[in-house]
Parts: structure tokens; sequence; C-alpha cells
């Protein structure tokens, strides 16, 4: 299942890290990252693909809910097909 | 990379613009639960709806967790109980609980469907049930009930509408320890739709399917912020904006609906996109307003302003999803839209006006506190006044008007949470009786010579 996380917050050491490594943990493959700084924000939009068989995706979003609560991050875990169904005719 | 700009747009449409899913509307037929025991009947109603619905809310919940939306609202409509033909209140009560307890029992904000069709005329049933409906209404709270009073078709039932005043007037005297609250939960229409999903006028028409997954789409705050940096675009591309604003929102409706539908192995019936504020700052439509260059709502020109809203949302929303159906436009709930309260309080919105507006936008008088010695007949006039509108017009109307017991003009009605406060306005002081008191039907209009 293809899914989009948005991580957002003050930008700090170990954001990357932190998400990447959570990822890992539940066998998350990343496919496609971009980020930036926006108003000294930290902006990170992940492309990730989640094996079923590993982790629902209600796991890989509480596991980063858990990791956004520890380093004062909003992070996000939503299927991708909202975002296409919204901005494709 | 332009999906990344998407991404971000949406999520800005969800962390700061309140655009959520407003309802998941279960409608639910109870055609096979009508007998002649009503209390058997009224269990089987309570039976049908705990069975059908129980897994209602868990499961909206769940996809809009996974797609990152809110549903913010889980209901149920049902078929008209008017129906069930029963003859006395205390026989109307038992079904009445039965809603309510079903409601309660699979966790649902509301039910509707405590309604009657009566646009032609009333069976003996429909004046008892008529009768019925200021008890039921006191003695349920999570249960609404709606009356249809006339169409294009056939005109509108005067006899039915001079009953409505007093009905009002005797549920604001039973709710009054909670501000009339009673007469926010019911609603009298003019071309009531079938499939609306939307309180407190939802219910399933008898021509709808066993059972069906409605949704309703909102998104004030989302039109007003795309609108936001337009100050200098010409009324089109206002409409353009607001209309494009409207697809992508419909689409996010679609998907969620859809989703929903498929898991509870329900048939999906249709979408409605219909802006409805709500209390929250930045959830208004009456701010939308402001953004296209009104001072404050109420003011002139807010009748064009709110048509051409109401016109752009359509045409946005009919483009993206297959099955477009409820009340589809804009709603002007006074209490439940804080810029409206605002307006309403610094006397720029008045009553009249929002008759006029009632003329262009989805729905109708709506969430209007009024002084709780406000006569039956003027009551009964109002809703004379509204679905003629409607039934000339071929167009939804409907009125919700709250004569608080015990408040007058410049108090104001506090109902808390989705439902707000409202300063209670001033209603014209002539009389209007003679006329509702002559009763009988307004013949249906004729539908060429459209001037």
């Amino acid at each position: 299942m293809k899914a989009i996380i948005t991580v957002i917050g003050r930008d700090q050491v170990g954001i990357m890290y932190g998400v990447s490594g959570v990822l890992q943990r539940l066998g998350v493959n990343i496919e496609d990252v971009t980020q930036t700084i926006m108003q000294e924000y930290f902006t990170m939009l992940m492309l990730v693909r989640i094996d079923e068989e590993k982790a629902t995706l209600r796991q890989v979003s509480d596991a980063l809910n858990e990791l956004g609560e520890e380093k004062g991050l909003s992070i996000r875990v939503q299927k991708e097909e909202i975002f296409d169904t919204m901005h494709k005719i | 990379m332009a999906i990344y700009k998407d991404i971000m747009e949406t999520i800005h449409m969800l962390e700061k613009e309140h655009l959520d899913i407003r309802t998941t509307t279960m409608g639910i037929s109870l055609l096979d639960c009508f007998g002649r025991d009503h209390k058997e009947s009224a269990r089987r109603v309570y039976d049908k709806i705990t069975r059908l619905a129980q897994n209602l809310v868990t499961t909206a919940d769940s996809v809009g967790d996974e797609y990152g939306i809110q549903i913010v609202n889980k209901r149920i409509s049902v078929t008209p109980i008017a129906l069930a033909n029963a003859s006395t209140t205390e026989e109307w009560l038992l079904y009445a609980h039965a809603l309510d307890d079903a409601a309660k029992a699979v966790g649902v904000d509301i039910i509707g469907g405590f309604s009657a069709l009566v646009h032609k005329g009333c069976t003996v049933s429909d004046e008892s049930f008529i009768e019925a409906i200021p008890y039921a209404l006191a003695e349920t709270t999570n249960m609404c009930s709606s009356i249809n009073l006339g169409s294009t078709r056939s005109g509108i039932n005067l006899d039915a509408v001079k009953k409505m005043g007093p009905m009002i007037k005797k549920t604001a005297y039973l709710t009054r320890d909670t501000n009339s609250f009673g007469c926010a939960k019911f609603v009298a229409f003019a071309n009531a739709v079938e499939d609306n999903p939307f309180m407190a006028g939802a219910f399933h028409g008898v021509g709808e399917a066993e059972n069906v997954i409605n949704v309703g789409v909102s998104g004030p705050g989302v039109v007003k912020t795309a609108l936001q940096g337009l100050d200098h675009a010409t009324a089109d591309e206002i409409a353009e904006t607001i209309k494009q604003t409207a697809f992508k929102i419909t689409r996010a409706g679609q998907l969620i609906g859809r989703e929903v539908s498929a898991r509870l192995g329900i048939p999906f019936g249709i979408l409605d996109l219909s802006l409805a504020p709500t209390p929250a700052i930045g959830d208004s439509v009456a701010e939308i307003l402001e953004v296209m260059g009104l001072e404050r709502c109420g003011a002139h020109g807010s009748t064009a302003a709110l048509a051409m809203l109401t016109d752009a949302v359509k045409k946005g929303g009919i483009m993206a999803s297959g099955h477009v159906g409820g009340l589809s436009g804009a709603f002007i709930p006074v209490s439940e839209d804080n810029r409206m309260i605002a307006a309403a309080e610094d006397g720029c919105l008045t009553f009249d006006k929002l008759e006029a507006m009632t003329s262009v936008c989805s729905v109708g008088l709506d969430m209007i506190a009024i002084p709780g010695d406000t006569p039956d007949d003027t009551i009964s006039a109002m809703i004379a006044d509204e679905a003629a509108i409607g039934v000339i017009n071929n167009k939804t109307t409907a009125v919700r008007v709250i004569p608080v017991y015990g408040m007058k003009a410049g108090d104001t009605a506090d109902w808390g949470g989705l439902f707000g406060s409202s300063p209670v306005m001033e209603v014209n002081q002539f009389d209007s009786s003679r006329f509702i008191q002559r009763g009988g039907r307004i013949p249906a209009p004729v539908h060429s010579f459209k001037n």
C-alpha cells in the first residue's frame, strides 16, 4: 500500500534519522523523499510503500506519532489516493 | 515535484482550513418494520437499525484515520415514520424512543426521519403524528424531525402549514429548560429531498433503496482561503476559483464515501457538497461573502454574492462526483456561523434579508432565534413564505426557527456545541392570522411563462 508521510515541525538534528529508523523497523520502504525549510519549519514529504504483511498503516501511524510527540513534530500518514483524487481529473 | 505542491495544499486544507467530511449518513428503509402492533413494530425498527448500523461509527472512524480526513458526524436517516400509520401520541412515542435508543446504541450523533410528507394533504395518521412531534422532540435527545409541506408539483398544503405555528410553539414550551432546543431539531420543508444527509432534515425517502450510504462534505474555510488574495479578481474569476475548490473538496468526499460504503458492503448513494458552517473560527459561510467584498453578511449585495457562491459550488461538485445529490450548495444557519452571528448582532443581518438570501442558498431560514411570544400564525406565515419561495422557484426550502421561550428580541440564546448561539431576531409585528387561518391548499404553480 502506498502512503504519504508528512513531517512538519521545528528544525532539529536527527528528524530524518528518527523517521527512517521507525520505517526501517516496520519494514516500510521509502520510495521518494523531499524536504525543505519553510519559515524555519522543517517540512518533509515521503512517498512510502507499506508491506501489509509486516505492518498496517495504523501501526506505522502510531509509531510515528509516538516519535512526533517525543520530538515535537506533527507527523501524518495518509493513503496516497486522497492526494491523487483531489488534484487529478 | 508538482505532486508535492498538491500534497502540501491538501495538508494545509486539513490543518488550517477545517476541511472535513461533515457527515456519513446511513439511510435505512423501515418499510418492512411497520405493522399493526406498534409496540412490536417499534421493536423491529430498533432491531433493524442497530443491526445494520452497528459498524457504521467504527468503520467511518478508521477510514477517516487512514486517509487523514476526519468524518465529524456519523448519522442515520430512516423512512418517514409517519408511514407507520399509528394514531395516538403514545404510539408515535414508541417509535420516537426506538429511533433515539437505536441511535444511542450504535453511537451515532443524530438520527433523522421522524418525518411526514404531507405536501398535498394529511391522512388521519399524519394529523396525529403532527400532534405527537412536540412530545417526541422533548422526550428524545438524538432524534430529528421534519415535515414536507409543499412541492412544485402539488402546491402548498396550507392546512398543514397552519398547524406548524402551534406545534413549534408547543415544542418551544416543552423544551423551555434548554432554550427551546427542541425546535432546533425540527425542520419544515418544501420540496424536501429524499437523500439529504444533513440534519435536521434527513430522511430516507420511499423511493430509495433498502440501505445506502450518503456523504455530506463541507469546507467553507477552504473556499474562503482560496479567495483570499484575489483582491482584484473579477466575479468570473472568483466563481472559477470557488468551482475548482469545490471540485477538490468533493473528490475527497467521494473517495471517503465510496470507501466507507465498500467496507460496510452497502451501496453508495449520493454525495452532498454543501458549505455548512460551524461556530469554529474560520469555518464560516458569511466570511466568504466578506472576503468577496461585503463589509458584513446581510449588506446589499449579499444575495448576489451568495447566489454566485451556491452556483459555483454546485458546478464544481457535479463535475467531481458521479452522484451529487441532497441539497448541495451553501447553508446559512445563523447560530452556527460566527460571522453571521456578528452580522445579526450588528443589526446588519435582519430576518427579511435572510429570507431574501434563502431564495438562492441551498435551503432556507435556518437556526434563527425569534422572540418566544411570536404569535403561532406568524410562525406559520414565515413557513408559508419560505415554502412559496421553494415551490415557485423549484428548489428546496426549509424553516428552522426557534421561538425561545421567555426571550425577547435582543436577548441571546445559547445551545452549545455545533448548534452555537444566536441573538434573538426581531420579527414583523403585523398580523398574518386571517390569511393563515383560511387553510386549504395553495395550487401548484404553472411551469411555463417563467418571469
